[in-house]
């Protein structure tokens, strides 16, 4: 397998780039494994390259319908932050900010990483109070954040509207200036050439259709490649966790919902942060490649359609507008649709799910790219182990039964 | 904009409706004890099917709630049904 480096770079660019092998094999499903894990997106495949690398687990398979990052790990808007409320959420999205920060390094990968920032804006007296709090909350928990003001606002990103006649003004905001985005097909394929290396099993086009039951355990699962046993299995499949529900005879707090999201046509750099305005409901950064990327709410009608609607494209465009009329005139490249898996708390599932050897990585909703790794690293102790760690014991499925909620939707006035 | 059919006012705008629940979810009687696992399912579980699905909706302008059956990939409405019982 090649080691990517600038010198392998410059010495395939004089060979026109003909000596690249393959980044990952393409094996056939073998008839057993200790670790078969549902779902090739990114928390999959980050679970099957920590399994092998912490714990020592390489017999391991990731079973994926479609191809590698094809669902929400290459739908989303890249956006990685760890700007959250309570201490239980920023435990868990600041591990996965931690390892993001050395990830392209540890994979041999770039993925990107750019902390360029991400700005909350607030749009009244009572808004700047909500921040001043979550700023304290987020320095409490340990969490890099700045209180800005209007006139920071102004200086830091001078193409947002902060007049008083906008529809929305901006009173000021909330800064953290270690989130920013990362390239999302680049996560997903960084972890699958790195847990290939590490002698896990990368099966595509390959759907699991039911489950191997022996004596009220599960053994295994039923495949499109056939039959495969496993000592445990995991799921991580987002949006579909409730499909796979039924075919195990588990139960979820979960609806799947349409998240949008979009792209425009490149144009010169305008924008250096990722901007959030609350009152629009809409957020928009610009990529490397000039495009600003945009997205906005959920759609309120639950649905397994991954494509876009006009209701809420019309709000998130004409929202883009009023924050920062300068770009009505650009155009859109293209138009999306993931489908994610919304929980009443807008918190995560990590543990057991009910079923004696089926393990969840699920519940993500519309924040699970920001946390891959973070996922993987625990969902793969969990499998490993049987036993949680401390961050992601508060994230069992046990919650919505105890009533213990971690409910960061009514607390950090996130987006969605 | 898709169009919904509220069985009060006719086709509308889907922006007008508001997704209520899974048709179908019997509070427990709570006149009696309730564990916490029926309680908890109660409240949080959903069958979040993909397919054809049955789901209680509002029509926000009017008020009317009634029974949608839709399917869930296609996005295709099935069916309206008032949930309301004519006065006797």
């Amino acid at each position: 397998m090649t080691q990517y480096s600038a010198f392998r770079l410059f010495r395939e660019g004089l060979r026109g780039h003909k000596g690249w092998g393959k980044a990952w094999r393409s094996p056939t499903l073998q008839r057993a494994y200790d670790v078969v894990i549902i779902g090739g997106g990114g928390h999959g495949l980050a679970t099957a390259y920590y399994l092998a690398r912490n714990h020592g687990i390489r017999r391991v398979a990731v079973l994926e319908k479609g191809w590698l990052g094809g669902g929400n790990t290459g739908r989303n808007t890249t956006a990685i932050r760890s700007n959250y409320f309570y201490p239980e959420s920023a435990a868990l999205y600041d591990l996965s900010v931690r390892l993001y920060e050395g990830l392209s390094k540890e994979l041999n990968y770039n993925v990107m990483f750019s902390q360029r920032g991400m700005l909350v804006c607030a749009h009244s007296e009572h808004d700047m109070e909500m921040a001043t709090r979550q700023y304290n909350a987020m320095r409490l928990n340990g969490i890099d954040a700045e209180l800005l003001t209007r006139e920071e606002i102004r200086k830091r990103v001078p193409i947002l509207n902060v007049s008083d006649t906008a529809r929305f003004p901006v009173h000021g905001g909330v800064n953290q200036p270690r989130g920013g985005t990362g390239r999302h097909d680049a996560v997903a394929w960084g972890y699958a050439r790195a847990a290939d290396r590490l002698g896990v099993d990368i099966i595509q086009n390959c759907e699991v259709q039911g489950f191997v039951m022996e004596a009220g355990r599960c053994v295994g699962v039923q495949t499109s490649h056939g039959e495969v046993r496993a000592g445990v299995v995991g799921a991580a499949v987002a949006g579909h966790s409730s499909v796979l529900g039924q075919l195990a005879g588990y139960d979820l707090p979960i609806h799947s919902y349409a998240l949008q999201a979009f792209v425009s046509e490149p144009i010169k750099p305008v924008l250096d942060t990722v901007v959030l305005a609350p009152a629009y409901g809409t957020y928009v950064s610009q990529s490397d490649k000039g495009g600003l990327v945009l997205g906005g709410g959920l759609d309120r009608v639950p649905s397994y359609g991954q494509r876009g609607n006009m209701p809420v494209q019309e709000g998130v465009i004409g929202s883009l507008i009023e924050m920062m009329p300068a770009l009505a005139k650009v155009k859109l490249l293209r138009h999306w649709g993931g489908i994610v898996d919304v929980t009443p708390d807008s918190s995560p599932i990590l543990g057991p799910s009910g079923v004696d050897g089926i393990y969840l990585n699920c519940g993500w909703g519309t924040g699970g790219f920001k946390a891959i790794p973070a996922g993987g690293y625990l969902f793969a102790h969990l499998l490993a182990t049987g036993q949680h760690t401390d961050i992601s014991r508060p994230f069992d499925l046990s919650r919505f039964k105890t009533g213990r909620l971690v409910d960061e939707s009514a607390a950090s006035g996130i987006a969605h | 904009m898709q169009i919904f059919t509220c069985p009060f006012c006719g086709p509308r705008d889907e922006r007008e409706f508001h997704f209520v629940a899974e048709q179908g979810k019997v509070r427990p009687d709570t006149t009696q004890s309730v564990s916490d696992a029926d309680w908890a399912a109660y409240l949080h579980t959903q069958r979040n099917e993909k397919g054809r699905v049955r789901e209680v909706w509002m029509h926000t302008t009017c008020d009317e709630v009634f029974v949608m059956e839709r399917h869930s990939v296609s996005m295709e409405v099935l069916a309206t049904t008032a949930l309301r019982k004519e006065s006797t």
